[in-house]
Parts: structure tokens; C-alpha cells; sequence
């Protein structure tokens, strides 16, 4: 398995999905060797071994994430003059980490998480002559968020998706994409879905009402609390989010908009909420973690995932586990797996507006989204998506491209 | 005929800066103002010590002993409510140093809002209580009467002087921008435009600037100012005219212009060059008004302020945020007042000084640089948001401790 990052050293998503993904199939019988960038102790995980590819700490600490790919441009011409820094280096080195592993182990299948690790795949693949399955969790269209996105990483995708013998896509819309932008034929694609543990959420959590004590005062007066919980960056389309609450706010004032998240968009949304006159009726906490990112999903009635381009959504299933009713918009890959939800097209202000006015003044439209979606999203398990995984695996058979 | 005079006049004055307030404090912390990190640049009482040794101290060292030493020497001084407070309690010596000042007979006290703030563009009624709360906090501290007016930044306007009038200041203070003055000389004494018995005098910015803004700015072509020069242009400027006022903020002497920069030695020295002429003299405020007669009307009928280039009031209210933030807490004031809760009427009209909204200015250019360097803010936007959690608590107060005021607004 070649990933990039695996929690607590993750900057999002993918270290879950891959996490989850992993135990899943340990738990079914499947012997894993997880290949990282970095070296940090992932002292909580038995089941299954994790190689560190390099001696650097964790990424995010250089300020790689796993999302973003703007920075090759700007860093990939300094290769060697700065040693370890750009990440083109890291992948360099990754690769060749990965390339002396294939030489001297023996395993089934390789199973590579996005561009970042699909040229470590290639090789694997090239010298072991295993099948070699690409796991998209974002495309370079997807990071993009509307823009063209950087040329390098799409090459590198097109490859690894050329040569992969199966592609896993997280979602239908993910399939289109590599369908359609990368003409990859539809047959070779299978979306795989990706799923929540619950059992993952700390067990001794409890809510106290403290952490958002103001928001909870605004509920006692009967408002409705929004909430998005992410990076505050282009892709998630909080810009629209913003206007569409100020227009609900002109035939209902009880909603508040909680955006709890941190990200170079955030400046903008404040000014823009103070443009359209609303300022007070969003709250910025900043980046959080722990009880304060729990107590956030709680705190909220309304979940909105207002996405323009969203592979999968995982905050979404999470939104649905702490009850709240969801809104989605269409360019989100997580509403195909759910139907008790609102849908939106991501521009689609009114649309939206209509849809959080209808939930925060209908009490009964809104216990009925948060019981059905509570049954919907309980029914996808990690589980079933790991036995997905493990009949690729063994029906999968190289395809001779090396040859 | 009366002397040629230059009435010197300086603003003295600390805002409470909000700490770093956030959406988790609202509620359950209802400390605004006190940063407990020692370090930090909203911490009020390490930022009044600070300026308190870089500025009040030695400045108010050279005016006693310009005072002692020139009988001729005089100063005008508007002290804000929100500083006596500081002052008396973080630095005492520094309020006696201004009580002897005072004492001298030579010092007057202008008169302005209490909390240095723009609710005479909001609410009349708010902006009498803190002119009233003004003249009261003057009168407990240094035993004198105020009866010369000037608004928050030096803002003014028309109806800003008959306001004055009918309160029954006989002077008022303006910036003598040239826009507006035309052809005119700022160094008159003007009758505003719709009163009879108050005057109105006029900051001549360009000899005012030199010292606060310019005096050590080596890029300036005129750096580095001389007494010699200086003196050149202050007679150059008062020729066949009776005054030239110099308003400036105190804090000009020592924290703006720093003592290396030899501003202290250059104020010393002026003043004994100008008054070693015979015909020379400095005039307190009221003194200027009375010695002199208004030579003409004057009329300002859109508010004109001392600050930037544009000389409005863009840099408080000019974005979006700011006039956000000063909507919602002049919105609160009926139901504040009312509650009768003097800790949290108090901590309101703190988050009324002009000071919080000037930290959201983004106005980044050649304006701008002077913003950054009075923030103590990493961006407007931060200042923004701590504001806006800081008036969610009041609203939390007004709700949970007097049951007035919805949470929401």
C-alpha cells in the first residue's frame, strides 16, 4: 500500500480513508506493508507494518499537504539546491525507497492512494510484475477548484492511470472526471466508496454545551445553527455559501452560519459577510481539533457541504453521525451514497437559500432528514469497501505494458 | 495689538485594545481588555508603561521645565476619559506629572467625548453622556472647567460647531484642510457657518505634520528640520497673520518621533527661539479666542478629520467591517443604558473608541503604512473578528444578566 500520510501525521481526508481502508482489510486477512513519506511513530497501529520512505518529519510540518500541488511550480526548478525541500524530492526519494522494497519482498498487489505516490506504483509494478490498482481520491481538477491546475501532476496522473490495471474512484463523479479529462475507458474504472468508523470517535466524549455556549444561547431563542466544517479554500465554494445565507437571512433572520475551519480564503469570507451585511450571523472559530471539532458537529443543526468539486465528503458522513440534517451539492461524490439530503448545483445561491430557509422553519422537515440520513449513512462500512478491495486484488491480472 | 502667537495643542490618548477575543470566549469570559500575556501587544497596561517611559514622562519633564523657565510658554491638552483611567492605575506619577501641568495656570484642558469616540455621528444622546462624563472626569482630576471642544480625530463639521454652541463651548477645533479653506489662511480665528458666539480654530496641518509626521522621515527632502529652518517657515507662515495653531497627538514626542531622533531637544529649542522675540507669545486655546476676533464665516458642511490624505473619516468607517462593528454596538445602546449595570455600560462605551475600528482600516497604501504601525493586530481582519466576538458578549450580558436584547442582534 503506498500512501502519503496516515493519522495523526494527516492534513485531511486521505491519512483517514487510507487508515480505515487498511484496518478493514487487516482485519479480513490481508497483510499490509504502508508506505509513508516521512518518519514519525504510528505507535497505534498493529495491523500492518508502516515503512518510512525517508528520515524527514512529517509533512505537513514543510507545509505539504496532500491537497495541495500549486507549490511544485514554484519549487520544483530549486531540486538540489535546497536538498529535501521541494516535493518533488520527497517523491524522488519515495520512489526509490519503493523500488528497493519491490526488489527484495514479495506481495500480491499494489495498491497506490493519488498522484503522489503513483509513479512509486509504476515502478513496483514495472520491477515485481504485480497488478497495480490507483486509488483517486482527488484529481488535479478537483484541487484546481475551477482553475486549470498544475501540468506536471495531471501528466503524472494520466500516467498512473494509463498504467494502472484497475482504478478505484471514490465516487461516480470522480469517474467521470477520469473518464471524460484523462479518456481512461469507464470499464477499467470501480468506484469504490469510502465509509466512516464510528467506532473511531473517542468513546469518553462527552457534550457539555461549553465549547459554543453562545450558539447554544442562539438555539435557546430558537435559532438554527448552519455549519461547515473545512478548510476555508476555493474548492469548498463557502463563498456561496455565504451569500446564499445572507439571502435566506431576508425571509428568516433565526439562522447563524458556523465555519469552523482556517484557510487563505478566510479573510475574503469575513469581508464578504461584512459586505452583505451579516457579519454577526457568522462565526469564525479558526482551525479546530479535538472536542472543539467535535463539539462543532454538535452544536449544528444543518450541515451544509457546499463543495465545487468534491471527490468524495467524508465531513458529510461525519455531519450525519452527530445528527445533523445535510445539505449537499450535486459536485459532491458523498450524495450519491445518501438520499435523505438536500442537493444543490454549487452556484445555485437561491436554490440553497430556499432549501435552509425550508429546513430551519420546518422542525418536521428537519427531524425527518436527521432520522432517515442516520439510517443511510450507518449502512456503509468499511467492512464491505475492504472486500471490495480484496476481489480486485486477487481477479486483477497485470497487463503487459512493460513488456 | 495683540502678540503673535502659536497655540500648541496636543491629544493625549490609550484606547483598551481587545485582546485576542475569540467565538469560544464569548459567553463565558467576559474580559475584553486584560491580556494576561505580559508580552503582548493588547496588553494595555505594558503598552501604557511603554509609552508612558518613551513619551509622557520625558515630554512631561520638558513642558514643566518649559513652563518653569518661560512664563510666555503655554499648552493645550485633551486628555481622554479611557487614559486619566489607565493612568491611575498603572501609572500614577504620570497623571500627578499632568496635575502640575495643569496647576501652573498655563495648561488647559480641551474638552471631548470620554471614550474617544464617534457616537457624535451616531447618537446624540451617547455622544452628550461621554462630553458630559468628560467634563466630570476633568473636573474630579484636575479641578478646572473645559470650554473649548474638539471631536474624536478632530473630526467637524457644521453642525458639529453649532451642536458646540448651543452646549455653550466658545471654541471649537477643526483641521485647517485646504479644500475647504480656499483661499484662506488657517492661521485666523473663523466664525463656523450658522453660530454667533463660538470660534472656530484651525490646524495649520503643513507646520503641524512636520513635526508629527515628517521630523524624522530621511527620505524627506527637508530632513534633517533645523530650529533655524523651522522657524524660517513658521515666519514665513505667520507674516501679517496673528496665529499659527500646532495641533498634534502627544504622543508625537517620543513614541512617534523617538527621542533619538531629537525631537525633544528640537521642541526645547524652538520654543526659546521663538520667544526670544519680543513680539512673540503662545496662546492657550481660549486665550487665542479671546485675543482675536474671527476675521470671516466658514463653512464645513461634510465632516472633515486630521487623518490621511483624504482628511474624512475612511480610515474608521470607510469598509464594510467598520461600519459593521459600529452598527452593532450603537444598536445596543437603548438597551444597555437601561440596564443600569455600570460594569457592563462601561466595558460598552470602552468598545465605542474610535481606535477598534481604526485596526479594521483596509485602506493598505500610502495611508495604509501608518495603520499597520498603529496596530497591534496582525491583520484588520482579526481585529475584526475579536471586536465582533467582544460585542457578542455584551449582548450575552445584556441577555442573560438584564433578560433585554435578543443573542442574535
Amino acid at each position: 500500500m503506498l500512501g502519503w500520510e496516515l493519522p495523526p501525521h494527516n492534513s485531511g481526508g486521505l491519512g483517514v480513508a487510507c487508515y480505515h481502508l487498511s484496518k478493514a482489510l487487516a482485519l479480513k486477512g490481508t497483510s499490509i506493508d504502508f508506505v509513508v513519506p516521512y518518519s514519525a511513530p504510528h505507535d497505534d497501529i498493529d495491523f500492518m507494518n508502516v515503512h518510512h520512505a525517508t528520515s524527514l518529519s512529517p509533512l505537513h510540518k514543510f507545509g505539504m499537504g496532500a491537497y495541495d500541488s500549486s507549490f511544485i511550480a514554484q519549487t520544483i526548478n530549486r531540486d538540489g539546491v535546497q536538498g529535501l525541500t521541494s516535493i518533488r524530492d520527497i517523491q524522488a526519494q519515495y520512489g526509490r525507497f519503493v523500488e528497493d522494497f519491490a526488489q527484495n519482498n514479495d506481495f500480491d498487489a499494489i495498491h497506490a492512494h493519488d498522484w503522489l505516490t503513483m509513479e512509486a506504483g509504476m515502478k513496483a509494478k514495472e520491477i515485481s510484475n504485480k497488478p497495480l490498482i490507483v486509488h483517486v481520491h482527488a484529481t488535479e481538477f478537483d484541487r484546481a477548484g475551477g482553475s486549470t491546475g498544475n501540468p506536471l501532476v495531471h501528466e503524472i496522473e494520466y500516467q498512473g492511470l494509463i498504467m494502472a490495471d484497475r482504478i478505484f474512484a471514490v465516487s461516480e463523479i470522480t469517474k467521470q472526471i477520469i473518464v471524460e479529462r484523462y479518456n481512461i475507458p469507464a470499464d477499467k474504472i470501480e468506484v469504490v466508496y469510502n465509509a466512516i468508523d464510528t467506532l473511531s470517535f473517542d468513546a469518553n466524549y462527552r457534550y457539555d454545551g461549553r465549547t459554543y455556549r453562545y450558539l447554544e444561547g442562539l438555539k435557546q431563542e430558537g435559532y438554527t445553527v448552519i455549519s461547515a466544517i473545512t478548510r476555508l479554500t476555493i474548492q469548498k465554494g463557502l463563498g456561496n455559501l455565504v451569500r446564499a445565507l445572507a439571502r435566506a437571512v431576508e425571509k428568516y433572520d433565526r439562522i447563524v452560519l458556523l465555519l469552523a475551519g482556517d484557510g487563505e480564503q478566510r479573510d475574503e469570507l469575513i469581508q464578504l459577510a461584512s459586505d452583505l451585511g451579516i457579519s454577526d450571523k457568522v462565526f469564525f472559530t479558526g482551525f479546530v481539533r479535538g472536542k472543539q471539532w467535535r463539539d462543532a458537529y454538535i452544536v449544528s443543526d444543518i450541515f451544509v457541504l457546499s463543495s465545487i468539486s468534491e471527490p468524495f465528503g467524508l465531513t458529510a458522513l461525519e455531519a450525519a453521525h452527530h445528527d445533523n440534517a445535510l445539505i449537499i451539492t450535486k459536485q459532491s461524490g458523498v450524495g450519491e451514497v445518501l438520499h435523505s439530503i438536500f442537493r444543490y448545483d454549487f452556484w445555485d445561491v437561491d436554490r440553497l437559500a430556499d432549501q435552509l430557509v425550508g429546513i430551519a422553519t420546518s422542525p418536521a422537515l428537519k427531524e425527518s432528514l436527521r432520522r432517515n440520513v442516520t439510517n443511510e449513512y450507518a449502512r456503509i462500512s468499511w467492512y464491505d469497501v475492504a472486500h471490495q478491495c480484496m476481489s480486485a486484488y486477487s481477479s486483477v491480472r497485470p497487463v503487459e505494458v512493460f513488456a | 495689538m495683540s502678540k503673535r502667537g502659536i497655540t500648541l495643542y496636543l491629544h493625549v490618548h490609550q484606547p483598551y485594545r481587545v485582546r485576542n477575543y475569540t467565538v469560544f470566549d464569548a459567553s463565558i469570559d467576559h474580559n475584553y481588555f486584560n491580556d494576561t500575556d505580559s508580552q503582548s501587544n493588547h496588553n494595555n497596561e505594558r503598552i501604557l508603561n511603554k509609552v508612558a517611559d518613551k513619551s509622557y514622562r520625558p515630554m512631561n519633564a520638558l513642558l514643566e521645565k518649559l513652563l518653569a523657565t518661560h512664563p510666555d510658554f503655554k499648552v493645550s491638552l485633551s486628555i481622554t476619559g479611557t487614559f486619566i483611567e489607565q493612568a491611575e492605575a498603572w501609572a500614577p506619577d504620570v497623571l500627578e506629572s499632568f496635575k502640575r501641568l495643569v496647576n501652573t495656570g498655563r495648561v488647559e484642558i480641551v474638552s471631548e467625548t470620554y471614550y474617544h469616540s464617534l457616537a457624535f455621528f451616531y447618537s446624540r444622546t451617547e455622544f452628550e453622556r461621554q462630553v458630559e462624563a468628560h467634563k466630570a472626569k476633568v473636573r474630579e482630576v484636575f479641578g478646572v472647567e473645559t470650554s473649548v471642544f474638539r471631536n474624536t480625530e478632530l473630526s467637524y463639521n457644521d453642525e458639529l460647531a453649532q451642536w458646540a454652541e448651543q452646549y455653550g463651548f466658545k471654541g471649537v477645533l477643526a483641521e485647517g484642510w485646504d479644500p475647504v479653506l480656499e483661499w484662506r489662511s488657517p492661521n485666523f480665528v473663523y466664525s463656523p457657518e450658522g453660530t454667533e458666539n463660538i470660534s472656530l480654530l484651525l490646524k495649520n496641518y503643513k507646520l503641524s505634520d512636520d513635526l508629527a509626521f515628517r521630523f524624522s522621515n530621511r527620505a524627506w527632502e527637508e530632513w534633517p528640520l533645523t530650529v533655524d529652518k523651522y522657524n524660517s517657515w513658521i515666519e514665513a507662515s505667520i507674516q501679517d497673520q496673528p496665529l499659527i495653531n500646532l495641533f498634534m497627538d502627544y504622543e508625537t514626542f517620543g513614541e512617534h518621533q523617538w527621542e533619538d531622533t531629537g525631537i525633544f531637544t528640537f521642541f526645547e529649542e524652538f520654543v526659546e527661539r521663538w520667544l526670544s522675540n519680543p513680539d512673540n507669545t503662545f496662546y492657550t486655546v481660549s486665550e487665542a479666542i479671546e485675543a482675536h476676533k474671527p476675521v470671516g464665516k466658514l463653512s464645513m458642511p461634510y465632516t472633515v478629520t486630521w487623518a490621511d490624505s483624504e482628511r474624512d473619516l475612511t480610515a474608521w468607517l470607510g469598509n464594510s467591517m467598520q461600519q459593521e462593528a459600529m452598527r452593532h454596538i450603537y444598536s445596543m445602546e437603548d438597551d444597555i443604558v437601561r440596564s443600569g449595570d455600570g460594569e457592563l455600560i462601561a466595558d460598552w462605551r470602552k468598545l465605542q473608541t474610535s481606535d477598534h475600528a481604526y485596526y479594521m482600516c483596509t485602506k493598505w497604501f500610502t495611508d495604509g503604512d501608518v495603520h499597520a504601525y498603529f496596530s497591534p493586530y496582525s491583520s484588520p481582519y482579526d481585529a475584526f473578528l475579536y471586536y465582533l466576538n467582544a460585542i457578542r458578549d455584551v449582548r450575552w450580558r445584556l441577555h442573560e444578566d438584564h433578560k433585554t436584547g435578543g443573542l442574535g442582534g
